[in-house]
């Protein structure tokens, strides 16, 4: 370590090199961050919230069938690992004669890890909410689906802003997975240039700085949607 | 307006109502008082099928729940429909201002125009007292003011009944009377109400019969006058040492 910063802090020219390198590599790198990474985590994101609803009410349904699938499908995701699903849907697949590309075989996966994961978060949030306030809106009248989605919902989604937003943000750094299903996103550049001119450190450092800016501009978002929120919270 | 016959409500083994017969008449204020844990509340939230009986039946308006077999959605709906309830707990909706809390039923349940419902808000929360509070959220409203509100959204569905259960009993000694003279008015503009209250001064003040349950049976009705001073039960008489 020592050395490496000793021989090209004494070299001007490797200096002038390696920030070439890396102002060079900073728009490809971006392109993939724009183009793949955060489509990436934003499509997945919408699919995997609905998903994770739609499995934390069949996991606080009275049906059994429901709750049996929806607990089937948290265990199954949850206890094996991201990437080996991934290389299910894209290498697996094919053998049966599935075949995905891999941006949306990604999407997939991700989807349904963020639908697992979050489905938790939900449900747990949804059980928070006092059950008096079910018995409020049945007493004026309103049926599930509107006591759900006027009443409880709202009060839920604020309770879960925190635990999604590590869901969202861990998702950010997940799909660096997707370079190995050759989707073409940020890290995946990052690993092109730098087998091309072996200034590994430099790029991956570089790529680390990007995925740790967008994280931190998300953390901001999620503060100001608490805020938001809470505004009617003593 | 009311007839209850036999009503039983089990919860697992526990049996918490043991046939109870009882008739409210239109217009009637019916204050049920009772040991806690002798299923007056219970008795309370069977009137809007929020605890489903375990067997009996009610009639309300000439609709008929009996409980012997399932009961319908659009039954449930009719009885929820007619009746409206004030909690102990107030359970209000906190995301939700006063006037967004009376608004919500007449416009997500009875599709009432907002403009329409909006204009009803406003003149029940007047009537309440709360007239200058519309955009309050329930956080920045007092024990009393929050329980108005829940009188207010209670009301805004127009039903022909109102159900409280234990109104006061969550508030502040000092703002007891603001919430029972709002039910006192209500009485008096000829409202059927059946109230569980530990208020004696209010089942005096304002109902027309009170009713005595204790272990989940009606141990003794009469009017207030009446029931109070002269009870004819060791029971009754036994409870009303305690408390008053």
């Amino acid at each position: 370590m020592k050395m490496y910063l000793t021989n090209i802090l004494a070299d001007p020219e490797k200096i002038q090199r390696l920030l070439d390198i890396a102002l060079t590599s900073l728009w490809p790198l971006l392109e993939g961050a724009l183009y793949y990474t955060l489509p990436l985590t934003f499509i997945s994101f919408f699919f995997g919230i609905i998903l994770a609803v739609l499995t934390a009410l069949a996991r606080i349904s009275t049906s059994k069938p429901l709750q049996i699938i929806g607990r089937i499908y948290v265990s199954v995701i949850r206890g094996t690992p991201l990437l080996v699903q991934l290389f299910i849907l894209f290498f697996g697949l094919p053998t049966v004669g599935i075949v995905i590309d891999p941006f949306p075989a990604a999407v997939f996966g991700f989807s349904l890890n963020v639908g697992a994961y979050a489905s938790e978060v939900i449900r747990a949030a949804i059980q928070s909410i006092p059950k008096g306030q079910w018995e409020a809106a049945h007493t004026i009248g309103m049926n599930y689906t509107q006591t759900l989605r006027r009443i409880i919902l709202p009060q839920a989604t604020r309770v879960s802003i925190p635990p999604l937003s590590n869901t969202f943000i861990s998702l950010v750094k997940d799909t660096s997975l997707a370079s190995l299903i050759l989707v073409t996103e940020m890290f995946r550049k990052a690993q092109e240039i730098a087998s091309a001119n072996y200034e590994f450190l430099l790029l991956y450092t570089e790529a680390a700085i990007i995925y740790w800016l967008i994280c931190f501009i998300l953390s901001l978002i999620q503060d100001r949607i608490e805020h938001r929120l809470g505004r009617y919270v003593a | 307006m009311i007839s209850i016959k036999g009503l039983y409500k089990k919860f697992g083994e526990l049996e918490v109502l043991k046939g109870i017969d009882l008739e409210v008449n239109k217009g009637e204020v019916v204050v049920v008082i009772g040991p806690s844990g002798s299923g007056k509340t219970t008795l309370l939230r069977c009137l809007n099928i929020l605890e489903v009986p375990t067997a009996g039946s009610i009639t309300l308006n000439g609709h008929t729940a009996d409980f012997s077999k399932q009961v319908a959605k659009n039954e449930i709906n009719y009885f929820r429909s007619e009746t409206g309830m004030v909690f102990q707990n107030y359970n209000l909706f906190p995301h939700k201002t006063a006037l967004e809390n009376v608004m919500e039923g007449p416009v997500i349940v009875k599709k009432e125009p907002k403009d329409v419902a909006r204009k009803k808000a406003v003149s029940l929360l007047n009537k309440v007292g709360l007239g200058d509070k519309f955009d309050f959220y329930p956080f920045q409203l007092s024990g009393g003011q929050q329980q108005r509100v829940g009188i207010a959204r209670a009301l805004a569905l127009e039903p022909k009944v109102m159900l409280f259960d234990e109104p006061t009993s969550a508030l502040d000694p000092e703002l007891v009377g603001e919430v029972l003279q709002v039910m006192k008015d209500l009485a008096n503009e000829g409202m059927t109400m059946v109230v569980v209250t530990h208020e004696m001064r209010f089942a005096q003040d304002a109902a027309d019969e009170v009713i005595f349950i204790d272990e989940g049976k009606v141990i003794e009705r009469n009017k207030p006058s009446e029931l109070f001073t002269n009870p004819k039960e060791e029971r009754t008489r036994q409870f009303l040492n305690l408390i008053l």
